[in-house]
């Protein structure tokens, strides 16, 4: 009877353990899928569209991860085949430079203005 | 004179954005992946459609020719419509057609090619869509240029019409 309780606690710990090592792996793999634009229909992300371009993407998607790639190696390839479009986070490039400083430059432009308002003002 | 300044510089401002929404209003809101010109075939092995055995992209394109990479499936409409340029293009010595059946079900796209013809050298299956994407592909039809150093030259994004036949036609002379 002890044995066969032993054996029911190691064979669920062993369940469990699957269990949740694949719910990681769906985690990582749904935050992969979010971050990829489809291109059929383009106001929605990979993981919400349901196309045909879609699905083939999750399927290499969930194939490269099993091969053990990095996200940013899957990122990198879908670059090289669709352009940077394809990634909802673009990269700091010689094309996006003014996409991500410009934000930066306001912020420190308008902080300027406060300031001198502020000291003169003083 | 300072508010003259800021009133200058607001202006310049305002038609600086008026004239970025105002040419945004033209673009197309739809956007088609840009093709690397000469980017390499893409390395793979696939099904073959006829013998159901497997066969690598080395094999596919051994011969020192032009190769037409055409994306196809029995479902789409506009593979109905550009069959009978592709079949006139079959007729050309210096160019092989490589098909690639793209998320279709076999017993239809054996009708497909019994009922239109067969403009292809080969054909491959792509049941899942996945070898498409290594072409970089995100449709129905997608057609490729390769040429004699394996590059991909030129991506057509939609049917073949008699124009791009043409075109073709004039690069592989």
């Amino acid at each position: 009877m002890k044995i066969l309780k032993i054996f029911l606690i190691i064979f669920l710990s062993v369940g469990f353990t699957k269990l949740k090592s694949d719910e990681k792996s769906d985690e990582f793999k749904n935050k992969v899928l979010k971050n990829i634009r489809c291109l059929i229909c383009q106001g929605q992300s990979v993981y919400d569209s349901e196309s045909d371009f879609a699905s083939s993407i999750k399927l290499l998607v969930a194939k490269k991860i099993n091969e053990g790639e990095a996200e940013e190696q899957i990122y990198e390839y879908l670059r090289e085949k669709y352009g940077d479009w394809i990634i909802y986070d673009p990269e700091l490039n010689k094309n996006t430079y003014i996409l991500w400083l410009l934000p930066l430059l306001l912020f420190f432009a308008g902080g300027a203005i406060i300031y001198k308002k502020i000291s003169i003002k003083k | 004179m300072k508010n003259k300044l800021n009133l200058i510089i607001l202006f310049l401002l305002l038609s600086f954005c008026f004239i970025i929404f105002y040419k945004g209003l033209s673009n197309s809101n739809t956007y088609t992946p840009k093709v690397n010109y000469k980017k390499n075939i893409p390395v793979f092995e696939a099904r073959d459609f006829n013998s159901n055995t497997n066969i690598t992209s080395e094999k596919v394109f051994e011969k020192d020719i032009y190769y037409l990479v055409n994306i196809w499936a029995s479902w789409c409409v506009p593979c109905r419509e550009e069959h009978s340029l592709l079949m006139e293009l079959s007729k050309n010595q210096s160019i092989e057609l490589i098909g690639l059946n793209y998320r279709d079900n076999l017993k239809n796209a054996k009708e497909f090619i019994n009922k239109l013809g067969n403009p292809y050298s080969r054909i491959l299956l792509d049941d899942k869509g996945t070898l498409g994407i290594e072409f970089g592909a995100y449709g129905v039809p997608e057609t490729f240029l390769i040429d004699r150093n394996k590059k991909i030259i030129k991506k057509f994004v939609g049917p073949i019409n008699q124009e791009i036949l043409n075109d073709i036609k004039l690069i592989i002379k």
